[in-house]
């Protein structure tokens, strides 16, 4: 229609969607003007008025036709059946909130998944960076490493000689205290190469970033640039904090800049407080490491490929400084062969794993969606069968098949519109508030997963495919619909006795639920019992209180004197019964273990040594606060200081793997690395050090005095309330330095950390679980409700004829009832199985539990009861005299 | 749906148009002037009339006002638009070729 033609038409199309009633009248009045002048008409030709007011009647053939022709010709018919059948769904829906919550619930749990999940991996791994030209920014790998470390001379080299990049930043993360002129805090920083941000071609938000010219030589660089975020909530968006002189660790810096809003380095997950050239890394770290080419320390060297290169000739390019480095120096740095990856995710370390880690969720939401759709569409099928006798009569009456699939379709989208929303929703929460999550308390790392255009998109056409897919199910029995044989006979025939597909994939799914139900109630257990489980350590009634005092300044001599005023002090607080001090905590982290030899042993290769221990460096009251049980010999006193002979204590493991045995093992010696020989005094109880479900693994511990570490933690054993301690600690470290940022928290708080693998592995487990069990039940609830409602004449006269309630249930829902049973079984001979792989993760894993087995047995049980309550109901409460009277 | 059957499917409408060019009417007055004009050739059955009518303003070539009618009662008068106008051009134009063509074809003498 041409747009001269709307200028007449639209106002008529508005008047006749929104001012029908109106329009209908003037249809009548019209009509009824016509009547009337053909009634005068035939009255003048002789004919009574009875007689005219029919024969008018007939000239115009049928009036209400008629009417329905007009109608059709304001072309606004088709809005007003949907309209129509809007209402009707709606209204029919609402009649039947049993079926309508269960779909639409069923929807939502889909619909949301997917949704979540997609919006997971569109954060983490779809999503571009947010950096410029992010893709030709590529980090270098080592391959074979598990982490692409480099060292500083090393990176140097490889930033100078390649020919193939645009610049080579570099960065690493750490800790330091900042010191305002208020009170001193602790921040999480990016030491960077000074090309940092030209590298990466960013322009500063607020003054200048630091340049490869401002550096020149170790602490040459006293310059910091500010995230925006920390500038917004540390400095209150204050424009003067350009040029303003702070203190880092009890040195000068200058703040140079701000960096814009989006960029927070490179690393998807990191959001540091703001970023310092690592020429001056002395002065954060404590140690000059810019020319030890054996440390590996900076944690990723990254650029832009120039135009035209190719991944694989960078990578040729790269590798021939590989080979300089092996023939310059083969001590160090030995043979190596580079790659590249995407820096983002930390290359290959954390991305290849997020990345399966995220496909596989996705598969498996994706599998629920479709297990989802087959329940939806039983269900639907289930009702169409419901309504044969309606749809039947529709049709006898003169309604078209399309008609009444549109009406069937409607309903189908509007489930699943209403349940992908309330799944949208759902997951909106579940997405904002994964990327407000702060996952290790101590460090400003978050999970950006916020959900952005693609996520909605994904989730609504998901829904409406899904609406279609099961709104198709019931087409092919409406299209067969015969309705005069419905009418007659009331059903259509039997049910097939034959395996249908429909079947195998509920046994399918009731095997994956009952799968998701056994891994969930073991990961549960496992979880339960590494919160009770003994880690060689008692976390319960203990405080942790970290410190590290090169933030506060101190060197040299004046670290172990203050860790001592440290422990005096906080012993004297009312209610602490004691302190101990460690450097760094059992499942603190990475850690640090070192090799030790035998004293027989001359070359002190790492392939010649006796074991591979971790090392502590501990406080004399230290066994005595963690509660570790020494078993002989002695633990370590004041006295055991630099000028005494070295000394250690070993734990049972250490002295079976290197001394053959633990009881002669006190008093005997062993040597480190460098030659160095240690006297074991005492032997403690094995512990967990690294990960809950490790074998046991060799430990040794050294005085505090005589290997001094500036990072270390007080162990506070006290079983006042945390809180109240906590604030008492805080004042009387204020006492000793209040230029001392320090950092408190329980003993089991920190475990959380330790824990976290196990309680994502439980949480997804028993979500899964969830939906598994959701599907399960509204899967066997469909097949049930479908089998009562297709029997309903043979199960009337089953108890017309004296069928007990027994029998009449075994005939409506022992099929049901029968596939249930089969997929529990099958899929808790799975779950056995997979528990072996559950047990890498989750503490002491095992199927092997009565209360696991018990649950699982209840839970699937459960959930059969569950689906089959209202069809069985229904089957048992069948009236056979209204039942047969009505067919 | 009934047609007149023995008009041609489409000229309704031209014979619309065309007697509403000359004077706006009512749906009444439409069909007396139909069979009127044509000399009871053209018989429109009178329910066929309106959803002509009706078509017809909604593609904008004419349009309806309520006005007294000759008895002075309400009735609903069509007036042709100056869309409806060209129209009228068009589809007479139209007319004249096809029916041009079909005198042509029905007068070929036969071999």
């Amino acid at each position: 229609m041409r747009l001269a033609n709307w200028f007449y038409a639209l106002p008529l199309r508005l008047r006749s969607l929104f001012r029908r009633e109106r329009v209908e009248q003037d249809l009548n009045e019209e009509l009824q003007y016509h009547l009337e002048r053909k009634v005068e008409e035939f009255i003048a030709q002789g004919l009574t008025p009875e007689e005219s007011r029919y024969a008018a009647l007939r000239a115009m053939d049928s009036l209400a036709l008629r009417q329905e022709e007009c109608r059709d010709a304001r072309r606004v018919n088709f809005i007003e059946n949907t309209v129509h059948d809007i209402r009707y769904s709606l209204r029919t829906l609402r009649k039947s909130p049993g079926f309508t919550s269960t779909a639409v619930l069923t929807l939502a749990l889909a619909i949301g998944a997917n949704a979540v999940v997609f919006g997971v991996l569109n954060g983490l791994v779809l999503r571009p960076v947010n950096l410029p030209e992010a893709q030709s920014l590529y980090g270098i790998e080592r391959v074979g490493e598990d982490v692409p470390v480099e060292s500083y001379p090393d990176y140097l080299d490889l930033r100078d000689r390649n020919r193939s990049f645009d610049g080579l930043a570099a960065y690493r993360i750490n800790e330091a205290g900042l010191d305002t002129g208020e009170n001193p805090s602790r921040v999480f920083l990016f030491l960077t190469s000074g090309n940092y941000f030209d590298v990466l071609r960013i322009q500063p938000y607020l003054g200048r970033f630091f340049h490869a010219s401002d550096e020149h030589g170790p602490n040459s660089a006293p310059y910091i640039v500010l995230s925006y975020a920390y500038w917004h909530t540390r400095f209150q968006d204050d424009r003067g904090v350009v040029g303003r002189r702070v203190q880092i660790n009890k040195h000068p810096f200058t703040i140079a800049g701000v960096a814009p809003p989006e960029f927070h380095g490179t690393l998807l997950f990191a959001y540091p407080d703001f970023f310092l050239p690592m020429v001056n890394g002395e002065q954060i770290e404590g140690r000059n490491a810019l020319n030890d080419r054996s440390s590996r320390w900076i944690y990723l060297a990254l650029g832009h490929l120039k135009a035209g290169v190719t991944p694989e000739q960078a990578i040729a390019d790269l590798n021939s400084i590989g080979g300089y480095l092996e023939r310059t120096y083969p001590k160090e740095d030995g043979h190596v062969t580079f790659g590249l990856s995407r820096p983002s995710l930390y290359g290959d370390f954390l991305g290849s794993r997020v990345r399966a880690f995220v496909t596989g969720l996705m598969l498996l939401a994706a599998l629920i969606l479709a297990a989802a759709c087959a329940n939806l569409g039983s269900l639907f099928a289930a009702r169409a069968a419901d309504r044969s006798r309606e749809i039947a009569l529709r049709l006898a009456l003169g309604s078209s098949r399309s008609r009444i699939l549109r009406g069937l379709f409607t309903e189908a989208l509007l489930i699943s519109l209403i349940g992908g929303a309330v799944g949208v929703w759902g997951s909106v929460g579940l997405l904002r508030g994964l990327s407000a999550w702060q996952p290790v308390p101590k460090f400003p790392i978050h999970v950006p997963v916020n959900p952005d255009a693609s996520v909605y998109a994904i989730a609504v056409a998901l829904a409406l495919g899904s609406g279609i897919l099961f709104g198709l199910v019931p087409v092919r029995q409406v299209l067969r619909t015969d309705p005069y044989q419905i009418v007659k006979s009331g059903s259509t025939g039997g049910a097939g006795r034959r395996i249908t597909v429909r079947d195998l994939l509920l046994v399918v799914q009731i095997a994956i639920c009952a799968l998701l139900v056994t891994s969930s109630l073991v990961a549960v257990r496992g979880l339960a019992r590494s919160l009770n489980g003994n880690f060689g350590f008692e976390p319960r009634n203990a405080l942790l209180v970290n410190t590290v005092l090169d933030m506060a300044g101190y060197r040299g001599d004046q670290v172990p004197t203050m860790q001592k005023r440290m422990i005096d002090a906080v012993q004297k607080i009312p209610g602490v019964e004691s302190v101990g001090l460690i450097n760094w905590l059992p499942f603190g982290g990475a850690g640090d273990d070192s090799p030790v030899f035998t004293v027989e042993t001359a070359d002190l290769r790492p392939s010649n040594a006796a074991a591979v221990p971790f090392r502590f460096r501990i406080s004399p009251e230290y066994f005595h606060t963690a509660g570790t049980a020494l078993l002989s010999g002695r633990t370590f006193s004041w006295h055991d200081s630099e000028n005494a002979p070295r000394v250690a204590v070993i734990n049972r493991e250490f002295a079976r793997k290197v001394f053959g045995s633990e009881t002669n093992a006190v008093g005997r010696s062993y040597k480190m690395q460098d030659g160095t020989r240690i006297q074991v005094v005492g032997i403690v109880e094995n512990g967990k050090y690294r990960y809950l479900t490790e074998d046991p693994q060799p430990a040794m511990f050294f005085p505090i005095l005589q290997s001094p570490s500036s990072d270390t933690s007080l162990v506070v054993r006290s079983k006042h309330d945390p809180e109240q301690l906590a604030a008492a600690i805080r004042s009387s470290l204020r006492d000793l330095d209040s230029g001392l940022p320090s950092y408190i928290e329980t003993w089991n708080k920190q475990l959380d950390l330790a824990r976290f693998p196990a309680s994502v592995a439980t949480v997804s487990l028993g979500v899964l679980g969830v939906l598994g069990a959701m599907l399960s039940v509204t899967g066997i609830f469909g097949m049930a409700a479908y089998s009562v409602s297709k029997r309903l004449k043979e199960l009337g006269i089953r108890i017309a004829i004296g069928a007990q309630p027994k029998e009449v249930l075994e005939a409506a829902l022992g099929r049901a009832f029968r596939l249930l049973v089969i997929g529990s079984a099958a899929g808790l001979g799975l779950g056995i199985l997979a528990s072996r792989v559950l047990a890498h993760i989750v503490y002491q894993a095992t199927p092997r539990d009565p209360l696991v087995l018990g649950g699982v047995v209840l839970a699937m049980l459960g959930l059969g009861l569950l689906a089959t309550w209202i069809p069985a109901q229904r089957a048992l409460s069948l009236d056979p005299l209204t039942l047969l009277r009505e067919e | 749906m009934s047609r007149p059957s023995d008009l041609v499917q489409g000229t309704l409408d031209l014979l619309l148009l065309k007697i509403l060019a000359l004077e706006p009417l009512n749906g009444w007055a439409i069909s007396q002037r139909l069979k009127q004009v044509s000399g009871d050739v053209l018989q429109v059955s009178d329910g066929s009339l309106y959803p002509a009518l009706h078509k017809l303003e909604q593609e904008g070539w004419i349009t309806a006002e309520w006005k007294a009618s000759e008895n002075n009662r309400r009735a609903k008068f069509y007036s042709l638009t100056r869309l409806g106008r060209s129209q009228l051009q068009k589809e007479a134009a139209n007319w004249a070729r096809l029916s041009g063509a079909i005198t042509q074809v029905v007068r070929l003498e036969e071999a």
